[in-house]
């Protein structure tokens, strides 16, 4: 049974915007290890290099993708601006399908979504998955936590964020239109939300202790435009929560061991229920 | 027809030490402060010489580089202001959009206004994708800041009874009341910059006067879509004065120095696009549709010749840029004939912005520049009789 797809394309109305929604796994079948349906939250790169993920965890999750306001095909209302607004956005659409006991899984930009997410509410959820996380400062003014990726070439790019560049690398031209409309979106979308401040919230450093799901970070260590200590600061300002690293993986680690990864996402979903139970 | 005299005040002396890059990330301590300040001096004796012979002004801003040194383009016209007699004072542009303090910039502009007795014409700008990494303002809302600000500047000047309350999206203000008053009413003239026909639509409605940079006989396109928008909505055919066009002018008295004083003068197009490439497109400075296209590898050609010969304004030599309307180079009758034939092509262009400085041209070519037109080819485009402004704009 579908939740989402109230027309044929897969697309999910909520608050009057309209955007592109993924709906994978049986609705029922419990996530492995227990548990409701499994959001995923995409990263600043858009949906397209993370349908594999999504297909490794509808083999044991009801999962739901949406694809974020600004990205993909996703409408935006020009009174979203920022990612708070997403987070309010994502508290209605969780309302709307009426879901519970939800598992979100975030990377980067995504994670960073959750967190805010579950700063204002985690009456919905029951854990948060947040890999390679962006989303707070950690170091001092002067000291630059996340690199700018605006300020490099395309290759040095691939290279900063990718333990095999080759993963992330794309053929524009001869790539569909719409895909390559996509990148375009995805691009202006991730400017409009972290080019300032950059990738960050100020005020989400001190709402973090409102966090009492269980929490996980996973950690591609390849990644150079976070560092693991990032992650690891990051992290430490969740109550309870752990990181995990992920080898041969930057960051994007789900599209670079994205076996790993789905085992280290029901992994924690059964230690949880084990802890619980 | 109007001429202003352009420089964008460079720091020439470091052209030849950047390793890849004269914007946003060469460092300055390629930047010698006693030799900046002799050029400062030199560009500004240059700017009085243009006012004292009858030319106007413009002044301009860009942001870490070496290409101008003009980086807070209101301590120019704050010099010029009281240094010059009658010339007009154009700056083109204030990059607003980019300010964080759109009540500093009325605050300026009027008092620039004031002191140089209503001399002022206020050029509005969204700045060059490589002003982004200076100001750090988010590219993607940038046109969104600069309508802002540009509303706000302009009801700042025009409003005389009191404070007035600003609580917008980007700026907020409650107790708006700018002294001095501006000069000029209702306020100075505004102008701005374009090279997209969408733009120019919009400063139609408005009957802004549009500059066009470098656009040479693509040109054409981009007046013809300010005047069917500004026929729409004001009823009648916009005047030449409505638009100018920026190029580059060396004139001599025999062709051969005329083309060295046109390649010293180049040296603004050769230099100018010298930018590591992260800092040319920022996210959000165009539409995703254009983006798509250049993700493909697809970008329009922006110069060509008036035979549609395309050409890269960055390399090409100078009889080329003679071709495509982007040099007016030769003797006082090569130029009065090329520009002449441009404002044919343009269907009339009222103001000329005329960069008869830049890079390497030395003090006494650029003054003997500024002579010999003013004397020889300025009082022939003053007698110029523009295109019938009517028939232009039913056509367009």
């Amino acid at each position: 049974m579908s939740l989402a797809a109230e027309s044929a394309d897969g697309s999910l109305t909520v608050g009057g915007v309209r955007i592109d929604l993924i709906e994978r796994g049986q609705r029922h079948s419990q996530a492995r290890g227990g548990g409701g349906p499994l959001l995923f939250l995409h990263a600043e790169n858009g949906i397209e290099p993370s349908r594999e993920i999504i297909e490794e965890l509808a083999k044991s999750a009801h999962v739901l993708a949406p694809t974020h306001p600004g990205f993909g095909r996703s409408e935006l209302p020009k009174s979203m601006r920022s990612v708070d607004d997403l987070s309010y956005f994502y508290l209605d659409l969780l309302d709307q399908l009426d879901l519970t006991d939800v598992t979100v899984v975030g990377v980067s930009f995504g994670a960073w979504i959750a967190a805010e997410i579950a700063v204002k509410s985690t009456a919905r959820l029951s854990r948060l998955v947040m890999a390679n996380a962006v989303g707070v400062k950690v170091g001092d003014r002067e000291t630059r936590d996340i690199a700018d990726i605006f300020a490099v070439t395309d290759p040095d790019y691939l290279a900063m964020v990718y333990c095999d560049p080759a993963v992330g690398k794309r053929d524009y031209k001869a790539l569909p239109d719409a895909e390559v409309l996509a990148a375009a979106r995805a691009r202006e979308a991730t400017a409009r939300f972290a080019w300032n401040p950059y990738f960050h919230n100020p005020r989400l450093k001190s709402r973090l202790h409102r966090i009492r799901i269980p929490t996980l970070f996973l950690w591609g260590t390849h990644d150079r435009m976070l560092s693991e200590a990032y992650g690891r600061a990051y992290c430490a300002m969740i109550p309870g929560a752990r990181l995990e690293t992920i080898e041969r993986a930057g960051h994007f680690p789900h599209e670079e061991q994205p076996k790993i990864f789905v085992e280290r996402v029901f992994a924690f979903c059964g230690k949880v229920e084990e802890r619980v139970a | 027809m109007r001429v202003y005299q352009f420089s964008e005040q460079a720091y020439f002396p470091a052209w030849n030490e950047h390793s890849g890059s004269l914007r946003v990330i060469f460092p300055n301590q390629k930047c010698d402060p006693h030799v900046a300040a002799d050029l400062f001096h030199r560009y500004y004796d240059e700017y009085q010489a243009a006012d004292e012979l009858g030319i106007d002004i413009m002044l301009n801003e860009h942001h870490a580089t070496a290409t101008c040194m003009s980086s807070t383009v209101v301590v120019g016209l704050a010099i010029l202001a009281r240094a010059t007699k009658n010339a007009r004072l154009l700056v083109l542009g204030y990059p607003i959009g980019h300010r964080p303090d759109p009540l500093r910039v009325a605050e300026e502009l009027s008092t620039i206004d004031v002191i140089s007795r209503g001399r002022l014409d206020m050029g509005f700008i969204k700045g060059i994708p490589y002003e982004v990494a200076a100001s750090n303002q988010n590219p993607v809302y940038l046109m969104d800041r600069f309508w802002e600000a540009h509303d706000f500047v302009i009801k700042a000047m025009t409003t005389h009874d009191g404070p007035f309350n600003w609580e917008g999206e980007y700026f907020h203000y409650r107790q708006v009341n700018v002294w001095p008053r501006v000069w000029q009413q209702p306020h100075p003239p505004v102008w701005s910059t374009t090279g997209s026909p969408t733009q120019a639509r919009i400063l139609g409605e408005r009957g802004y006067v549009m500059a066009t940079l470098g656009t040479g006989f693509g040109t054409r396109k981009v007046y013809d879509a300010y005047r069917k928008s500004y026929l729409s909505k004001h009823g009648k055919a916009p005047g030449a004065d409505r638009f100018a066009y920026l190029g580059l002018v060396a004139v001599a008295n025999d062709r051969e120095e005329a083309r060295k004083r046109g390649e010293l003068i180049a040296g603004y197009l050769r230099t100018s696009p010298i930018v590591y490439p992260p800092f040319r497109n920022p996210p959000g400075y165009l539409p995703p549709e254009d983006n798509a296209r250049v993700l493909r590898g697809e970008s329009p050609p922006r110069t060509y010749t008036k035979a549609g010969r395309v050409i890269s304004m960055q390399n090409a030599p100078v009889d080329d840029l003679i071709d495509a309307g982007v040099l007016f180079c030769g003797t006082p009758d090569d130029v009065y004939a090329q520009i002449a034939a441009f404002c044919e092509h343009c269907g009339g262009m009222g103001n000329l912005l005329m960069m008869g400085q830049a890079g390497f041209l030395t003090h006494a070519q650029t003054i003997d520049n500024l002579s010999l037109f003013a004397r020889e080819v300025y009082p022939r485009l003053k007698a110029y009789q523009q295109p019938d402004a009517e028939a232009v704009a039913a056509a367009a």
